[in-house]
């Protein structure tokens, strides 16, 4: 579980993210959502301690992020995973190599033991033969899929998934998506997903908040987010004139 | 005059924050490496791109140099006064003291400065190096650290061949055009020989500060870009501008200290 409590983020003068609390719950997909700009990746950078928050705590589990030495910090980092927008696989290693890199990097496994997790995270996402290709090689939809499997590699407790669906078509991104939900349930861990896309908080939003101007505007479950009173999440969900139809029709 | 001084204060007080980040860069790259083995691999991966992949472009431009070298310093010569040997003289000082490890040294910072910045800069934007910092690892230690202490060891290798080659130039232009004796050339090569081994340790202590400048200065401006593609490639021409621009410098402080 990740608590944020009252976190507020400046840059300059501009405040990106005024007093914003949530609970993210383990074995749950929890979603970020709102509008791009609206400080969902600022939010989740000072969850993961890329950014420093101005105000407000961060836990994991019970231990408060700003408490932390860098030494502390650096081994919650090993427990968390994260798929980022544009995949951030590492251009000069192959498929492999990628995601054994955490591996080799903080774990003492023999190369067969390596090889044996790798195999087994690329299959669990469906990518099969691909080992000795480099990023630039596969599809989006696949490179997505190579970044999850290096996200899970070390069995983190808590996985962030930044926009996985950007720059997909709708079927590659359903996929992610229960992709996500499937290694979520197996491994209770606690997800979070930034997303704008309501086709993803329809279909893995157990735990959703939407983020407006920076402040925290709503909070719910996939069930109660088309029937929602709150304007600005109102008006982020029926943008378009067919969903307007469809409401209407309801 | 004035007015040229408050911009050059300006630009000094400009520089003390992105000095200080590059300090603080400096001191990153020697904290503990998270596994020895793996930082072991990226060293000897950066010798093979930045060192060995720049030989050739190194051996041809230093091949032609002492070359022309010859061709110019004997075509000046006219008094029979002033013997043959002068030429390999002169081709041996030019090289050692200023054309291998200065200009070899700007040619590397055009080739591999652009490449470190760009390849930095493109790891940035393509949130690679956010991806090293959430495992926990020392992006800086990981990225920036193999490359300076690759650069290093094989940058003074990379100047010794030019060295050779320049001086192999020479002699073939002599051969091939008799413009002087090869033996002449030779023993102009050899002359004063008591210098030599000093000559050897200016040019080779130069190309180390050289080295260290050129990697870490393009390493600063790839690793803190901000923005996207349009921003690498200007960050490529600040590494390579402003690694030259302290090249120089360098050069002249190194020569004062070393030489006078």
């Amino acid at each position: 579980m990740i608590t944020v409590k009252h976190i507020s983020k400046s840059f300059a003068d501009v405040q990106i993210l005024k007093d914003v609390s949530f609970v993210f719950e383990t074995g749950k997909t929890n979603l970020i959502i709102g509008k791009s700009g609206s400080g969902k990746s600022v939010l989740t950078k000072c969850i993961v301690g890329l950014f420093e928050p101005d105000e407000g705590e961060i836990f994991y589990d019970e231990r408060r992020l700003s408490d932390l030495k860098p030494k502390a910090r650096k081994e919650i980092r090993k427990e968390i995973g994260m798929l980022f927008q544009a995949s951030a696989l590492f251009d000069s290693l192959t498929v492999e190599e990628n995601v054994a890199f955490p591996l080799n990097m903080f774990t003492k496994m023999t190369k067969e033991e390596i090889s044996d997790r790798v195999n087994f995270c690329l299959n669990r996402v469906n990518i099969i033969n691909k080992n000795q290709l480099f990023p630039s090689e596969l599809s989006g939809g696949m490179q997505k899929r190579v970044a999850i499997a290096r996200a899970i590699a070390m069995q983190p407790k808590y996985l962030f998934c930044d926009e996985p669906n950007s720059g997909l078509d709708p079927v590659t991104a359903i996929v992610i998506d229960e992709l996500i939900k499937e290694i979520t349930d197996e491994y209770n861990m606690t997800t979070i997903v930034i997303t704008h896309d309501m086709n993803s908080v329809l279909e893995i939003g157990e735990n959703i908040m939407f983020i407006d101007s920076g402040e925290n505007k709503w909070t719910g479950t996939k069930n109660e987010i088309l029937d929602v009173k709150v304007k600005e999440l109102h008006d982020f969900i029926y943008v378009s004139k067919f969903l307007q139809q469809m409401k209407r029709k309801r | 005059m004035c007015k040229d001084n408050y911009y050059c204060l300006f630009w000094i007080i400009s520089m003390i924050p992105a000095f200080g980040k590059y300090m603080t860069m400096l001191y990153s790259i020697f904290l503990k490496p998270e596994k020895f083995s793996i930082y072991w691999k990226r060293f000897v991966d950066e010798v093979i791109q930045l060192g060995l992949k720049s030989l050739f472009i190194v051996i041809l431009m230093s091949g032609f140099m002492g070359a022309v070298l010859v061709i110019q310093t004997a075509s000046v010569i006219e008094s029979a006064w002033i013997p043959d040997y002068t030429v390999g003289f002169t081709v041996k000082q030019s090289m050692l003291l200023e054309f291998c490890p200065t200009i070899i040294s700007l040619i590397l910072a055009g080739k591999v400065g652009s490449n470190i910045a760009s390849e930095l800069g493109t790891m940035r934007v393509t949130e690679q190096i956010d991806a090293l910092e959430v495992m926990g690892v020392n992006s800086i230690g990981y990225l920036i650290g193999p490359k300076i202490l690759a650069s290093l060891f094989i940058f003074p290798v990379v100047i010794m061949y030019s060295m050779v080659f320049g001086f192999l130039g020479g002699g073939i232009v002599c051969y091939a055009t008799e413009i002087i004796p090869v033996e002449q050339y030779i023993e102009g090569i050899r002359s004063f020989s008591e210098d030599n081994f000093g000559y050897v340790r200016y040019a080779l202590i130069k190309t180390s500060v050289f080295a260290f400048l050129i990697t870490s200065i393009s390493s600063f401006f790839g690793y803190f870009l901000k923005g996207g593609a349009l921003e690498v490639g200007k960050a490529s021409t600040k590494a390579v501008v402003y690694s030259s621009i302290f090249i120089l410098i360098a050069n002249y402080i190194l020569t004062q200290l070393i030489l006078i």
